[in-house]
């Protein structure tokens, strides 16, 4: 035991010092590896940022009924149950003729003709029901309900369901849907490139201390006494990568902040993006950490094998 | 000295009809090689370059492995040595090589040491026996020498002490003295006999008749892959010329 633990010592040890040995391969093989962690963590943050987009634009849509002023209590709230039934509604708002009016003087409040005009006059606003749905896609199951002749013959106005909107985010859906797979796309490619990038760093500075390796070999140490080091070298590059893109990252948000003020920068929600990345900072690091510690790991496993084999061919 | 026959167990090298070859059109590289090599005994190995005395060591330090034919070392069956454990094998096996093999950029002392390290010695027990096998092979006061910064003969002492610091029973050396020059040479030879009266059994391979013939010790010749002849205490008082030219 004493043994294994003084051996883990040396192999970490040995690690470090070949890290501070190879100070430019290490610059090297980081510079690859920090661009490709930040370009993934970048597309994430993009994504998210997307899909709140989405998700937003999504909930402001909604279904409006708008009810005859003979409407009694009776009926609008069978009405009302009746709605509740349907599968896709997420939630049904009641507004009576004094609320709507109120949410209507809210709305404009800004028009001062406008609600005097509404003032002088007796209430003209209708009662009012708003259905939010769960899927979008499926708001014409609504719209059939509340057509029914049945619910009709209550109805003051034609049922609105700002249609005009919804052809809006059928578009912008359409379109991070697009962003979204060219940018799962490209980050597969570039993750592919640098993982090839740093294995053959790796390989290269490998294969400058072949002999030594040889020499390790012939005197009797194990493949993982001869491996380790290179491993603990690269998951150092790892670490290091993953940190030095989450500080870039967080560099380009305080820079875009300030220079734009985290305003909405064509579909990409800045203020979101770096709300996200503030929120789900010490996950996402950790991520890096991860993505980092593994590409680097596994590089290394892969270039030491050809110099470790033994010969077991017996022919 | 033991009369080998009645019991395998007691040699330290067994090879039964070993034969190797490497590449069909070229021959076999050894054929039908049976050695047998008793503990504490001190073996010349002598023939030209290419006769197969490299790959007769390669064999014994599991670099190569046989074609045919029984390998047994140290009683450990080398048909029977997974791979993971080849290199507990080695660690039983001093090997001395003609290029000295030092790790270039870690001092006399670390290079000693660096045996002992990968079989997870304790930092005391380094620090208790590099220093005595250094004094052993005169090099005490160059421990924190480079090896750049040393004689071939100094080096090659280095690789001497690493190969004997674990205490191994078998000593190989090819051929230590083939870069150095006669001086030098000698030097190394009478570590390698001092560590032989220790009781390591050492196979040493040599190009040099002076040594050959000064050391007056067993003297096994392979010529063209085979053994042609096996004598204790030989002179090459039939061969006045250099091996080399056997």
């Amino acid at each position: 035991m004493g043994r294994r633990i003084t051996t883990f010592g040396r192999i970490i040890h040995t690690g470090f010092i070949y890290f501070i040995r190879n100070a430019w391969l290490a610059i090297a093989a980081m510079a690859i590896m920090v661009i490709t962690l930040s370009i993934i963590l970048f597309s994430i943050i993009v994504n998210a940022t997307f899909s709140n987009t989405v998700a937003q634009i999504t909930s402001k849509i909604d279904i409006s009924v708008y009810l005859k002023d003979s409407t009694t209590q009776v009926q609008t709230n069978e009405f009302l149950a009746g709605i509740r039934k349907q599968p896709n509604v997420q939630s049904v708002t009641y507004l009576n003729k004094a609320a709507a009016l109120q949410a209507f003087m809210q709305q404009n409040a800004g028009n001062a003709q406008l609600l005097q005009a509404v003032n002088e006059t007796d209430n003209p606003l209708p009662a009012t029901i708003k259905i939010k749905p769960i899927d979008l896609n499926k708001i014409d199951d609504i719209r059939a309900y509340v057509t029914q002749t049945k619910w009709q013959a209550l109805q003051s106005d034609p049922v609105s369901d700002n249609g005009e909107r919804r052809a809006t985010i059928d578009k912008i859906t359409h379109a991070t849907n697009i962003v979204r797979e060219a940018g799962i796309i490209a980050v597969a490619v570039l993750a592919l490139i640098s993982v090839l990038i740093i294995f053959n760093t790796i390989q290269m500075a490998i294969f400058n201390r072949r002999d030594e390796l040889q020499i390790m070999r012939l005197l009797g140490a194990t493949t993982w006494y001869i491996r380790g080091p290179f491993v603990i070298e690269t998951i150092i590059y790892g670490v290091l990568s993953a940190i030095i893109s989450i500080l870039l990252i967080n560099a380009l948000f305080i820079t875009a902040s300030g220079s734009l003020q985290a305003t909405s920068f064509g579909l990409l929600d800045i203020g979101y993006s770096q709300h996200y990345f503030q929120k789900y900072y010490w996950q996402l690091l950790s991520m890096q950490l991860v993505l980092g510690i593994l590409i680097g790991a596994v590089s290394s496993i892969i270039a030491t094998r050809r110099y470790l084999k033994f010969k077991t061919s017996k022919k | 000295m033991l009369t080998g026959g009645h019991a395998i167990i007691l040699l330290m090298i067994l090879l039964d009809r070993v034969t190797k070859t490497y590449n069909k059109n070229l021959g076999a590289a050894l054929e039908r090689v049976s050695l047998h090599v008793e503990p504490k005994e001190f073996v010349i190995v002598v023939g030209q370059s290419g006769a197969g005395k490299s790959t007769l060591l390669k064999l014994l330090t599991r670099e190569e492995r046989p074609t045919s034919g029984k390998i047994i070392v140290g009683g450990i069956d080398y048909d029977k040595l997974p791979d993971k454990n080849i290199p507990l094998l080695r660690r039983k096996i001093g090997t001395v090589f003609q290029d000295f093999k030092l790790l270039p950029n870690r001092t006399v002392f670390e290079n000693v040491a660096f045996a002992l390290e990968i079989v997870g010695a304790s930092s005391k027990e380094i620090n208790n026996t590099v220093p005595r096998v250094l004094d052993i092979v005169n090099l005490k006061d160059k421990a924190k020498r480079m090896p750049i910064e040393l004689s071939g003969g100094e080096r090659q002492r280095v690789a001497i002490a690493r190969a004997i610091v674990r205490q191994p029973k078998i000593l190989i050396a090819d051929e230590p003295t083939g870069n150095l020059d006669p001086k030098h040479a000698w030097d190394v030879i009478h570590v390698l006999e001092k560590i032989n009266r220790y009781g390591t059994t050492v196979l040493l391979t040599t190009h040099n008749q002076d040594i050959v013939n000064k050391l007056k010790r067993r003297v096994v010749t392979i010529k063209n892959g085979k053994i042609v002849s096996d004598r204790a205490n030989a002179q090459y008082s039939e061969k006045p010329t250099t091996t080399s030219e056997a």
